[in-house]
């Protein structure tokens, strides 16, 4: 065993002479860079919100709705005003005039349903967990502590937890006008006929289960204002769009409000929010004219960060009898939760194209309908869209391939894209501009050793060995770097997708980055750092990467759709082009040469043909004096770029995962996973690794372990870490990774992200593994997660004679 | 209120606390160590460990009267001299953290690990390490960085012995 995961930890071992355009060359981009995030965060100097400590700072604790809906017919909190310690106590009503409505900045279509949201439930709450009310108190006990004081009455109204169920003619409608909150579609090429003349068609339906993204540090703020202007500390991915979306929300001007994230302890998604909380502490800060400070507990959070994935996917694909795909048909169904927060509704629009994969097709059919119940909001995690698209087609491919009796592998080969037919426009209108899935499948082939675990898996057929060995593929795509702001428009999202960015040179040469990304792991100071140090020829210790501060970083877009470095890393490239040609001029001038002549290597203006030369450092120096420059030249060598990218980008690769399912337990351990990635060029081998290992692990929790689960009332029964199961060490697998390096051709650093790469490849690849290793038993779908009962349940029903769909509800 | 007396990080403290408070907060709260994070409210997530007489505990489920008299070490106090300790360095080599929350816990329950089992298997560190969560990493780089502190603990050791 420990052999086995040594020799898999260690397949790709990364050294610092990785180095992009090969070895050596002395460039930073391409090196194993270890990370100056580290120092802070290994010695505990790291600054979270909630380590925030303000003189006369006060602390505020949330009332929760303890039922999924109902209306609030009284509320006392006259006894919590008199608790110890406490300062004020506010209610739903108390805001009711200023509170305005938690934004949804998409709405996807025309008949969109966008009820109002306040940040404090005021007459009905519709989802527990839902804030009525809320204590201001000069500790966190006593805060606590109080909340017991308060009195509210509720009348309970019903609850619908299903969204099939929501639908219903008959079902307690969750706002006034319904629970359908909108339905969207998209088609192309005439999907009767890849129907009516396929030889073959598959339908299956698959659960996309409701999932809490579980970033290890929950939520905190800290508000505090001087009586003019408000700086609001948040644990959150955006604290640019944030500022907008507060200065709307809450009336503050933009310019009185700065938001800051300091060290922000993951995101996955969670942190794309704007948060009733943040709108609250805000408000309270405003009437109280104190710093206050939230921070939720791990319980709070699980109710009220909002959840991922929970949709309902009815896919059908159509094929000629050689395996040749004709058509996909999805009609979707997606749970919205009680309300619809800044993106909820996009969701599953991301993944709207996706779910051709990388395969050629005639035709294509989406349908998605937007559901309310009374749950907690969805919204964006890890992937947002596209996990579940691939998910659907990349299990349904291994299903066409079942019922050809056909090699999976070979099936995706008769279909995907050749890399000589790149850029390739799919059915679904996307063009991919650059991949190569032979080469990536190849490589994982022999990596992960298939043709001798199949023959395994043979012989343990043959044997009717009770451990079954399954191979699960995936193939996957993903469109990320969002986004071209112009498609974003087109899909009527409220904001564009470019990025900025500013390159500050110092006197000392030293150079300052000012990022619009927004990092909470991901290491964009060191990323950056590479990228500067190679256009700039500066020391990668001489640069510094500013982020998350509006009142230094004023524009941004933030950090998720693994946009950073395709578009913020990008826009730093830009900034720093425009640095070396004014540095230039200043260069050529001080040699007494014309700019043309003057030609840059690594940091150094050398007149061509001559031993004349300036550094950098020299330059910047020069540039500061200003007693020497061009005539009319400002003297800075400062400049900023704000980078719109034309296209997405397409990250690719091959996941292979091999499991041993126990038919008699229904246990099943991941034997071997293998995953070759294409993510086009790399900035830092370490970084990606990392990021694809986290990826896969979280990708891979989906298909095994996690769930929210709520009872029939709405209540969440998954509210702690002990009930919703997070893996650990000691649940995972080792991985191999490698990559294939397929440069992006739509960006100039040839970069396509990787931020959710491994979440949206490794889940399918599961559980298809699962499902393949039971397919002997009759067994033709296992719902996520596959827990040992599930996988017990759903053989016992294949076994039935009666039952014909392997699957269970 | 009930007054206690601990060290922390070699500093002593002499402190008034309400019986309840969690050791966690008085770090925190009190002393202003905030190197030890929470993650949970149910013993879960393992953010919160430190050392309390030279054994892992999560702080956030020990009530600082019970480390009365205690001698605690969090993460801010490991390095020496403005040196890092090898698990440090080890976490950092083998970019076993990401957004770093789970690490102060990690970098102490791993150190504990090693008392019982100075060279851990792969498999070993995986089970040692069940009670510490990390949403970022995947874990195979912890476990990497886990394997390479101990091994450089080791020879450190090893030098101290010999010198
Ligand atoms: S905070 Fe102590 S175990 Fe989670
Ligand atoms: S590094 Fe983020 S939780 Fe472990």
């Amino acid at each position: 065993m420990t052999e086995q995961l040594d020799a898999g930890v260690v397949a790709r071992q990364i050294k610092e002479s990785d180095v992009l355009g090969g070895p050596g060359g002395g460039r930073e981009v391409g090196r194993a860079r270890r990370r100056k995030e580290d120092a802070r965060l290994v010695t505990g100097r790291s600054q979270w919100t909630d380590n925030i400590q303000l003189p006369g700072m006060l602390y505020v604790a949330f009332l929760r709705s303890p039922m999924a809906h109902a209306r609030i017919t009284r509320v006392d909190t006259s006894v919590a005003r008199t608790q110890p310690g406490v300062v004020a106590v506010f209610s739903g009503q108390d805001f009711a005039a200023e509170q305005g409505s938690l934004p949804c900045a998409w709405p996807v279509s025309e008949d969109i349903v966008i009820p109002d949201h306040p940040p404090m439930a005021v007459s009905e709450v519709r989802y527990v967990g839902e804030a009525v009310a809320c204590v201001v108190a000069t500790d966190r006990y006593k805060a606590a502590d109080a909340l017991d004081a308060i009195e509210i009455d509720y009348e309970p109204l019903d609850a619908v937890t299903d969204m099939t169920a929501a639908l219903d003619e008959g079902s307690p409608k969750v706002h006034e006008a319904g629970n359908k909150a909108f339905t969207w579609t998209f088609a192309q090429g005439d999907i009767e006929a890849a129907f009516r003349d396929a030889a073959v068609r598959v339908e299956r339906t698959f659960v996309q289960q409701r999932l809490i993204p579980s970033a290890m540090e929950p939520r905190a703020v800290v508000a505090q204002t001087d009586g003019d202007a408000f700086t609001l500390h948040s644990a959150t991915q955006i604290p640019h769009i944030l500022r907008v979306m507060l200065a709307l929300t809450t009336g503050i001007p933009e310019h009185k409000l700065r938001v800051v994230a300091p060290d922000v302890g993951g995101g996955f998604g969670s942190k794309l929010q704007v948060t009733a909380e943040e709108v609250l502490c805000l408000l309270i800060t405003r009437r109280l004219g104190k710093p206050v400070k939230w921070t939720e507990s791990r319980s709070e959070g699980n109710l009220t960060v909002h959840h991922g994935r929970d949709q309902l996917q009815r896919i059908s694909v159509a094929a000629d009898a050689d395996g040749r795909i004709r058509g996909v048909k999805v009609d979707l169904l997606a749970d919205m939760g009680a309300y619809l927060m800044l993106v909820t509704p996009g969701v599953p629009l991301l993944g709207a194209f996706m779910y051709s994969g990388i395969y050629k097709m005639d035709a294509y059919d989406f349908t998605c309908t937007g559901v309310f119940t009374t749950k907690m909001p969805t919204d964006a995690y890890r992937g947002a869209g596209r996990p579940e698209a691939t998910f659907a087609i990349e299990r349904i491919v291994d299903e066409l391939a079942a019922e050809l009796g056909m090699d999976p592998i070979e099936l995706r080969r008769r279909n995907w894209i050749q890399h000589t037919e790149f850029p390739y426009t799919t059915v679904c209108g996307l063009t991919y501009d650059s991949g190569n899935y032979e080469a990536a499948t190849e490589r994982a082939l022999a990596l992960f050793g298939y043709d001798k675990l199949r023959a395994e898996q043979a012989d343990r057929r043959e044997r009717e060995d009770p451990v079954q060995l399954g191979i699960g593929v995936s193939t996957y795509t993903e469109m990320c770097g969002l986004a071209p702001s112009r498609v974003l428009g087109s899909l009527s999202y409220g904001a564009g997708g470019w990025e900025h960015a500013s390159v500050r040179v110092l006197p000392t040469g030293k150079v300052e980055v000012v990022t619009g990304t927004s990092p909470h792991g991901q290491g964009h100071e060191t990323a950056w750092s590479q990228i500067v140090a190679d256009a700039l020829g500066v020391p990668f210790e001489d640069v510094a990467v500013l982020h998350g501060d509006t009142s230094s970083s004023h524009k941004g877009m933030d950090t998720y759709g693994s946009r950073s470095l395709v578009v913020g890393g990008v826009a730093v490239v830009q900034a720093c082009e425009k640095v070396k040609e004014k540095a230039k001029q200043v260069a050529a001038h001080l040699m007494e040469a014309s700019p043309d002549d003057v030609e840059f290597t690594r940091g150094e203006f050398r007149v061509r043909g001559t031993g004349t030369s300036r550094t950098i450092q020299e330059i910047a120096l020069a540039t500061f004096a200003a007693h020497d420059l061009p005539d009319g030249f400002e003297p800075r060598l400062d400049a900023d770029a704000t980078f719109d990218p034309d296209n997405f980008s397409f990250p690719h690769g091959t996941h292979l995962c091999a499991v041993e399912v126990d038919t008699e337990t229904g246990a099943t351990r991941i034997r071997s996973y293998v995953a070759v990635d294409d993510v086009g060029n790399v900035v830092n081998p370490l970084i990606v690794e990392g990021q694809v290992h986290g990826g896969i692990a979280q990708g891979i929790a989906q298909a095994l372990f996690e769930e929210a689960v709520h009872d029939a009332d709405g209540n969440l029964l998954t509210t702690t870490m002990a009930d919703y199961l997070l893996p650990s060490a000691a649940d995972l697998p080792a991985y191999t990774t490698d990559r294939t390096e397929t440069p992006a051709t739509t960006n100039p650093l040839g970069v396509k992200g990787v931020g959710e790469a491994g979440t949206i490849a490794s889940t399918p690849a599961v559980v298809n593994a699962v499902v393949d290793a039971l397919r002997p038993y009759g067994v033709r779908d296992v719902p996520m997660p596959c827990t040992p009962e599930r996988v017990w349940r759903a053989l016992g029903q294949a076994r039935t004679p009666q039952s014909t769909d392997g699957g269970l509800s | 209120m009930p007054r206690i007396s601990v060290t922390v990080d070699g500093i002593r403290y002499d402190e008034e606390v309400e019986p309840r408070l969690l050791l966690v907060h008085l770090l925190r709260d009190r002393l202003g160590k905030t190197g030890t994070p929470i993650g949970c409210d149910t013993s879960n997530c393992g953010a919160c460990t430190v050392l309390l007489d030279g054994r892992s505990v999560k702080s956030c489920s020990v009530l600082a009267v019970q480390a009365d008299g205690c001698d605690i070490v969090t993460i801010e106090g490991l390095s020496t001299g403005g040196t890092w300790h090898p698990m440090q360095r080890a976490f950092h080599e083998e970019h076993a953290l990401q957004c770093g929350y789970c690490t102060p816990g990690m970098i102490m329950a791993a150190i504990d690990l090693l008392h019982d089992d100075p060279d851990p298997s792969e498999e070993a560190v995986r089970e040692g390490l069940e009670g510490n969560l990390c949403r970022c990493t995947g874990y195979c780089t912890i476990v990497r960085a886990v394997r390479r502190g101990a091994r450089e603990m080791s020879q450190e050791q090893e030098g101290v012995a010999t010198s």
